[in-house]
């Protein structure tokens, strides 16, 4: 077995490693848009505006009431009929990725914005502070610290999540193992190299979170 | 001490949480540099009373008038009038984030246009006042709970209110911290400023105030002088109150 994982690793290593970039490209793209999105979203779910609240729980309910691999299915088929350029199954992907992030990326924004004490909003709006300056001066400072934390744990979750790609043969970790799988008839010994990198990505990424957790914590 | 400049005119003011009526159509009126205090049994509307006249909560019904303007009103920038209206909570609200000089000149600086130097000078001379002015570069977790207090004064004062309203401001502090925030208190009444207090401090209510207001069951029930609320109430309820907590 250990041999066959050396001899797969040293004839396809560049395989994985490409995989390997497509993984965190996928995931580093998802991880930017989606947390752009997902605050634009969050302040709309937020605002008082009911038209817009309807909208965004709607967005969120179906997104997160729904399988990723479903919705995958749905951009994939969908897209390329209602855009009107040629579109790649990777593009059709990363946006299906990128919308379903941005429901669990609002959610840890919003919940992390409705955790700061209602006394904080109180006290800054009593001395007459605007909504703006007191979202910008009182509240987000101190949502950040909630947000933080529960934003890396759903980013390490994408990483993982980018997988699912797999099954439409776009570029990755996982699509890396079917085509060294399918060449070789090797599928254990592949999936333990792609599981290994996996767990090297995955414990990089939670070490950095915690250390920089830890940080956050200091400075109050 | 009393003026008869009306600063806050409350009329018709009702409010209610759902089917709970919370206020049932008080009309009351706060002089300029009067000190009034309100007691009454917990859920007799107290809190939220104080609440409306700076609109933390909106009225289902009625006018509050401050200054002349119904601040009530959907239309009014509620942010200009609240700056004149000091606020002051039982559970202190200061900012965490922020040290003691930043939670002071924060919104004189924003929202004032304040120059930082002169909001600092200002906040020196009001932390000295209180006793907190080697507390400037500290952040609120290394205060105690009545130096956590004194500073929500300050930052209260910072914006230079006409009146400051205190929502139970010695109910959640220890003991022995008590006396050095009703001693503040006490300062700014002798000083002048207009004061609305919702408190369970009879003594401090019977030594300070100018007047008295016993609120039960979303009403006024009786008001008078301290000497007249606490030595010869007519209202049965009042003087029941009074029995208990005296």
């Amino acid at each position: 077995m250990l041999q066959s994982i050396i001899n797969l690793w040293s004839k396809y290593g560049y395989v994985y490693v490409d995989g390997l970039i497509g993984t965190l490209w996928l995931a580093a793209l998802t991880v930017f848009v989606a947390t752009v999105l997902g605050t634009i979203i969050a302040i709309m779910k937020l605002s008082k505006i009911k038209i817009l609240e309807l909208i965004t729980s709607l967005y969120i309910g179906m997104l997160r009431g729904t399988p990723i691999l479903l919705q995958l299915y749905f951009f994939w088929l969908l897209l390329p009929k209602i855009v009107p350029f040629k579109l790649s199954d990777t593009a059709c992907i990363v946006v299906a990725l990128i919308v379903n992030a941005s429901a669990y990326v609002a959610e840890v924004i919003r919940a992390g914005i409705q955790a700061v004490d209602k006394g904080q909003s109180e006290a800054a709006k009593s001395l007459g502070l605007s909504n703006w300056n007191m979202m910008r001066k009182i509240i987000l400072p101190q949502a950040i610290k909630n947000i933080l934390p529960a934003l890396g744990n759903e980013y390490i979750s994408m990483v993982k999540q980018t997988s699912l790609a797999s099954v439409f043969f776009v570029q990755e970790l996982m699509t890396s193992y079917k085509t060294v799988q399918s060449a070789t008839f090797l599928a254990i010994p592949s999936l333990v190299i792609v599981g290994i990198i996996y767990l090297v990505v995955t414990s990089i990424l939670s070490k950095a979170l915690s250390i920089f957790e830890r940080r956050l914590n200091n400075e109050e | 001490m009393k003026s008869n400049e009306v600063l806050i005119q409350v009329e018709n003011l009702c409010k209610s949480f759902g089917k709970l009526e919370v206020l049932k159509n008080i009309s009351e009126h706060i002089n300029e540099r009067e000190v009034v205090s309100i007691i009454g049994p917990s859920g007799s509307g107290k809190s939220t009373f104080l609440r409306c006249l700076n609109l933390l909560e909106k009225p289902t019904n009625g006018k509050v008038i401050f200054e002349g303007v119904n601040i009530a009103d959907k239309n009014v920038n509620i942010d200009k009038h609240r700056q004149k209206i000091g606020m002051v909570f039982q559970h202190f609200n200061v900012f965490p984030h922020l040290t003691v000089m930043e939670n002071i000149t924060l919104t004189p600086i924003l929202e004032k246009k304040v120059p930082k130097e002169e909001a600092e000078k200002q906040a020196l001379s009001l932390l000295s006042r209180v006793g907190l002015e080697d507390k400037r570069d500290v952040y609120p977790n290394k205060l105690s709970g009545g130096q956590k207090q004194r500073l929500a004064i300050v930052r209260a004062l910072a914006m230079e209110p006409k009146v400051i309203l205190f929502d139970e401001p010695t109910s959640a502090l220890d003991p022995e911290m008590v006396k050095e925030v009703l001693e503040v208190i006490k300062d700014l009444a002798l000083s002048g400023m207009t004061i609305v207090i919702v408190t369970h401090e009879m003594g401090f209510a019977k030594e300070v105030s100018d007047r008295v207001l016993f609120m039960d069951g979303g009403i006024i029930q009786e008001q008078g002088t301290p000497d007249y609320i606490f030595n010869s109430a007519q209202n049965p309820r009042t003087i029941e109150f009074l029995s208990k907590v005296l």
